[in-house]
């Protein structure tokens, strides 16, 4: 973890309430795809946290959706702008799991992560399918940028108007993936725990606090016992989730 | 002696800046980001005798100025404190440290201290008698004095150390109860804890917080400690530890000039990890500003 100043660049919608800024400073403190940031914003007592989409020398990639004041402030943020940043948060998704065919299965916001991580794969000669979820076709982004890295790419939609209609276990047949990475909302993480058996790497979401791993606002219970979202997590392996109710 | 040092209860501090407990785990954490040799002290997170899971998520809103949180106590208990936590703070931390202590009984808390007692790196015991976000313990000690006092003299048995009893400002008279513990054996008092709260989700038209309310911290409360520091440092003689809300060394600086002998920094650490180190570090400045030569000779300052 490093705090570092980091300065926008750019910040454009890309979808519907969904919005890609980029950011240039440090980040050498950012060592694995699936870690996070946390973000002050002016005017907000508790920072922001958003997970990396990626990271290219000095150039940090984040996609975020507007959904309360604080990311709808972010989104009026232009070039030259100046963000007190944590940076390198979070435990982030383990690449040497990977084998083979790995699947990366991302549900709306909880696509860019996976897009780092696809990049690492490709580049390592993977054969990765990404299938990507969203709502309605508004929502969907990101599909070409996977096909560009050479993904195997599966989009669907629940109303099916863009890809395979219903959900992203409607897409995983004809598939023997070597290991399944996801982020997305927590429902769709259990459907696919439940809906697939190999070793799975999979990014949680919750409220947090600072971020890491100082107020205990964000732990949950585990088979290995009480982990914190934010440093412990957000990605747990299959084998120590442990699902309430 | 340098120009930052205070004296509380005996035992001496290079600077009068201690993270709070719940706020700074049990320390290792924040030296991984800094040496926290650099602190006056810290005070560790608030231990039980059982380990607790604490409350369901969410536990954390943010607020104007400020956060509400309800983690409720989550700690590992207090034998795996002393077996793995205190090993891992020892390796960090050369200072005596401020324990809190925790407890749903009279007893709890009695056996806490007991267990922690031994332990020489504990200079003070720090006895959390105000947690809003715990049922049947916590808070419902610190909010009559009877109560108060009936822990604050069932401690003052098991320890020699000094103890200080940490205060809920959900009450109608804070130096009541400061005045009752202060009668029962306490060496200091603490405060404030936080101040209880709440807030409703828009969307889901419930509660935000798991646990319903939740205890207020961070700048917005600080005009509130501060007006419960002074009242509290006018109605005793032991030592006063000011908290809430402090994120700057003015700050600091405002509690002790009300009455602090030292000063509590909590919902800022979770906001920049590097919040207490930077406090210290910019005192020398501040107080220059101000004509301060000594910390210490400014302590209850605003009352003469």
């Amino acid at each position: 973890m490093k705090q570092t100043v980091l300065t926008v660049q750019t910040n454009e919608p890309i979808a519907k309430n969904v919005m890609k800024i980029t950011l240039s400073g440090d980040l050498s403190a950012i060592v694995r795809p699936g870690q996070f940031v946390n973000l002050k914003l002016d005017g907000f007592y508790l920072r922001r946290p958003i997970s990396v989409c990626d990271a290219e020398g000095d150039l940090l990639t984040l996609i975020y959706k507007v959904v309360g004041e604080g990311t709808r402030a972010m989104a009026g943020y232009g070039k030259g702008k100046k963000i007190d940043c944590l940076v390198g948060l979070g435990n982030g998704y383990d690449e040497k799991d990977a084998g083979d065919r790995p699947l990366l299965v991302g549900g709306g916001v909880g696509v860019p992560p996976l897009y780092l991580l696809a990049k690492r794969l490709t580049a390592a000669g993977k054969r990765v399918t990404a299938i990507l979820g969203f709502n309605t076709k508004d929502e969907v982004f990101f599909e070409n940028e996977f096909r560009a890295l050479g993904c195997d790419v599966r989009v669907t939609t629940v109303d099916g108007s863009c890809g395979t209609r219903g959900f992203v276990t409607d897409a995983l047949h004809g598939l023997d993936p070597t290991c399944l990475y996801t982020c997305g909302p927590e429902p769709m993480l259990r459907a696919l725990y439940r809906a697939t058996t190999c070793p799975g790497q999979f990014s949680f979401e919750r409220r947090m606090g600072c971020g890491f791993g100082a107020c205990m606002g964000c732990t949950c219970k585990t088979i290995t016992g009480n982990k914190r979202i934010c440093r412990e997590g957000p990605v747990l392996k299959r084998e120590e989730i442990l699902w309430e109710n | 002696m340098g120009k930052l040092t205070v004296s509380l209860c005996g035992i001496e501090l290079d600077n009068p800046v201690i993270p709070a407990s719940g706020t700074f785990g049990y320390g290792y954490e924040f030296a991984e980001y800094y040496d926290i040799n650099e602190l006056g002290t810290f005070s560790f997170k608030g231990t039980t005798a059982a380990p607790r899971f604490g409350n369901e998520t969410p536990r954390i809103a943010e607020t104007p100025a400020g956060m509400l949180n309800a983690v409720g106590l989550q700690n590992p208990g207090v034998d795996r404190v002393k077996r793995e936590e205190l090993p891992k703070l020892k390796a960090v931390f050369s200072k005596p440290v401020m324990a809190n202590v925790s407890g749903f009984s009279v007893g709890e808390y009695v056996e806490v201290v007991e267990k922690l007692d031994e332990e020489e790196q504990i200079g003070w015991f720090e006895i959390n008698i105000s947690c809003p976000n715990v049922h049947g313990g916590g808070m419902s000690f610190g909010t009559d004095p009877n109560a108060a006092a009936s822990v604050t003299r069932a401690v003052r048995r098991a320890t020699g150390k000094p103890i200080i009893l940490k205060l809920s400002p959900n009450v109608t008279d804070i130096a009541g109860i400061a005045r009752a513990v202060e009668a029962a054996g306490a060496d200091g008092v603490s405060l404030i804890n936080t101040l209880l709260g709440m807030r409703i989700d828009l969307a889901k038209r419930r509660p935000l917080l798991g646990n319903v309310t939740g205890g207020l911290s961070g700048p917005a409360v600080f005009p509130v400690a501060l007006r419960m520091v002074w009242q509290v440092a006018r109605a005793v003689k032991i030592p006063v530890v000011g908290m809430g809300g402090v994120s700057r060394a003015e700050d600091v600086i405002e509690m002790m000039l009300a009455g602090a002998t030292a000063v509590e920094v909590g919902a800022a650490n979770l906001i920049d990890p590097f919040a207490c180190r930077n406090i210290v570090r910019d005192l020398p400045a501040v107080m220059e500003r101000y004509g301060i030569e000594n910390l210490k000779d400014i302590i209850g300052g605003a009352n003469q």
